[in-house]
């Protein structure tokens, strides 16, 4: 049942691999903890949980599972050999894996020690330590795992409240799934660097200062290089005003941070589409504008392009001539961000809306067309998966 | 395991954290921690070392930290120069190779505790090459082709404060713990174990000031454990008492060495217009 349990943790997108695994039922070999639901909570979360984003996904499965099965935790680990003894296949080991279980002395001989441990352990326990509840009854009743139900006993510095930790899910606001912060931007966008040696040469080459001088019969010839310094280069396309209202926070972090981490970032504005010409001053949006064709012929492909935006407006917008809503375009936004897609093939459309709105908004789904997919949400997970496929 | 880590005199350590370390101590595997800053990521280690009498090996990371300095460093510049010289000591060549944090834990008579910290400040592929080093704790030095084995396997803590992500295979090796921040009665316990002869009234004022300060929205860096102990010890040290941390409605509603707790100016700024405002409601 607790390969039920490593099952529902995968299902739930988080993270943990056989070796986790192995490592939590060692630890409960080993018996670090005086077993109790509590104390298991805590050492299951330190061996499989290794992101604290992750930290409340966790309490949501751990809940579910010992609610669902009205478990105790004598159950749980009375149960887990003989789960494995029937389908190890169940456990879809690799190859290095394989190695690691056979270098414990093969997987039946470790489950066979553990359950003979386990036996061991259960009767310990019974005779004397301290289970939640009172002694006798079944500590959990038949909704045993309702929130404010349990009670217990016997804690130093532990639970003031009744209220089981997973259930309390105190860790909710660390998920990934929120809006960023510079800092988390930041890291994100820092996997896009390219280290390359530009400028003055005016750090010592270790490795060719000794090579060259042992060539020069073992006198000193300093060689020097330049240090290396990031040389990707970005261009930001950010849509304002209207739709974006709600969502300039967030663009400004982005663009802030974008900022500090590039040396070559260049940055334009729009308004809901790209047509013949942006601008890169809101203030002078009417009179200073550049024409698209320039940014086109200015930059080459090796720039990376980030399209901000919610790409929420009229279909017409992105198909028709004329469709713009702040002036007569002569070409349709399509043309142009076709142009532009052919020039930069390396680019994302990061959008900030919600996703699960996504396929109800035509005009996004028109825009997620055009890019082939290549829309990403506006969090820390989709700024990541956007720059995965930059750095392809 | 003969001894467990329960906290010490000066360190409150909250059950799971106790689980954590425990777990990570008998099956040898390093610990990695997280946490805000000034959580006591790094007393930890130090308070761990105390607490079960053991050795403790700081190594502090840096952006520009290779892993390979931890093992040791090849100093080519210093026998080049000798070679100019003339020098002896040239011929061999393990005069020139210098020890690094690894090698002097693994030398180390009794089972040391390494701490490895803030290893998110260098580079990413920083934990990757440690991976080897830290499971089978050995590794060989190639100038001499001698293999370095660990006389006692350390125990590993590793703190973090999540600037960059830690590569999966690093990871799976390692125990985890967030230390979250803590409620008020741990609070209550932790300044007890560092001030303890400190008067209630002043402690319930300070954390009841310390936990509004932290719920002010928008504050760029949140007030801490740390600070809150340093904010007490000044508040100590000034004999302030209780009493003048609450005037709340009256012309003095900034409470008493805020510096202590608010560390830039823009908090600061922040703070100062929300006192102004709710004074300026309160006259009203």
């Amino acid at each position: 049942m607790l390969t039920k349990f490593f099952d529902d943790l995968r299902h739930a997108d988080i993270p943990v691999s056989i070796t986790e695994y192995l490592m939590l039922l060692r630890a409960l070999e080993k018996n670090i903890i005086t077993i109790d639901l509590d104390n298991f909570y805590y050492l299951a979360r330190s061996c499989l949980i290794k992101d604290e984003k992750h930290f409340d996904r966790f309490d949501l499965v751990f809940s579910n599972y010992i609610e669902g099965n009205e478990l105790t935790i004598e159950k749980i680990l009375e149960s887990i050999p003989l789960e494995w003894l029937e389908n190890p296949d169940v456990l879809q080991l690799s190859e290095e894996e394989k190695k690691l279980i056979e270098s414990l002395g093969g997987l039946e001989k470790l489950l066979e020690e553990f359950r003979k441990r386990l036996e061991e352990q259960t009767k310990k326990h019974k005779g004397g330590n301290k289970w939640i509840g009172t002694a006798g009854r079944s500590p959990f009743g038949s909704k045993g795992f309702n929130p404010e139900g349990v009670k217990i006993g016997d804690h130093q510095n532990g639970q003031k409240t009744a209220v089981k930790v997973w259930d309390r899910r105190v860790y909710k606001n660390l998920d990934e799934n929120i809006e960023l912060g510079t800092r988390n931007i930041k890291v994100a966008l820092r996997q896009l660097r390219r280290l390359a040696r530009h400028g003055i040469k005016d750090q010592l080459d270790l490795d060719n200062t000794i090579s060259s001088t042992a060539k020069n019969g073992g006198f000193l010839d300093l060689k020097l290089e330049a240090e290396k310094t990031n040389s990707i280069k970005i261009l930001l396309f950010l849509d304002v005003g209207g739709s974006m209202d709600p969502y300039i926070r967030l663009t400004e972090q982005l663009f802030s941070a974008a900022k500090s981490e590039f040396k070559y970032l260049e940055y334009y504005y729009f308004h809901n589409f790209i047509y013949e010409s942006l601008w890169k001053d809101n203030s002078m949006r009417m009179n200073s504008r550049v024409p698209t064709t320039e940014i086109i012929n200015t930059f080459n492909s090796n720039y990376k392009v980030f399209f901000v935006g919610d790409a929420t407006m009229s279909p017409y917008e992105i198909g028709s001539v004329g469709g713009s809503v702040e002036h007569w375009n002569e070409e349709a936004g399509f043309t142009w961000i076709s142009r532009m897609l052919k020039n930069f093939p390396k680019a994302v459309w990061l959008n900030p809306q919600p996703i699960q709105y996504w396929n109800s908004i035509q005009s996004i789904t028109m825009v997620k067309e055009i890019f082939s997919e290549r829309m990403f949400p506006l969090t820390t997970d989709g700024l990541a998966n956007a720059v995965n496929v930059l750095r392809r | 395991m003969s001894e467990k880590f329960t906290g010490s005199k000066k360190y409150v350590a909250t059950e799971d954290l106790m689980i954590a370390v425990n777990a990570a101590v008998t099956l040898e595997k390093p610990l990695l921690i997280k946490g805000e800053p000034g959580t006591g990521k790094t007393m930890l280690a130090e308070e761990m070392a105390r607490a079960l009498g053991k050795p403790l090996i700081e190594w502090h990371i840096k952006s520009t930290t290779k892993a390979a300095q931890g093992l040791y460093e090849y100093d080519a510049v210093a026998r080049l120069r000798d070679s100019q010289l003339g020098d002896e000591k040239v011929n061999d060549i393990s005069n020139y190779i210098v020890k690094g944090k690894l090698w002097e834990t693994f030398l180390s008579e009794e089972q040391p505790i390494l701490l490895i910290d803030e290893i998110d400040k260098a580079d990413v592929e920083f934990p990757n090459d440690l991976l080897r080093e830290l499971d089978r704790m050995e590794f060989f030095v190639y100038e001499t082709k001698k293999l370095i084995k660990a006389n006692n396997k350390p125990i590993i803590i590793i703190t973090s404060n999540n600037e960059k992500e830690l590569p999966d295979a690093f990871l799976r090796r390692c125990f985890f713990h967030y230390i979250a921040f803590p409620d008020k009665e741990t609070m209550i316990e932790i300044i007890n174990v560092h001030f303890p002869k400190i008067k209630k009234k002043l402690i319930n004022e300070a954390l009841e000031c310390f936990f509004e300060l932290r719920e002010i929205p928008g504050l760029k860096k949140k007030p801490t454990t740390s600070e809150l102990l340093d904010w007490i010890k000044l508040l100590v040290a000034e004999d302030i008492p209780p009493e003048a941390l609450r005037e709340k409605d009256t012309q003095k509603a900034i409470p008493k060495l805020y510096g202590a707790l608010l560390k830039n100016e823009q908090d600061m700024h922040l703070f100062e217009r929300l006192v102004f405002l709710s004074r300026r409601n309160s006259a009203n």
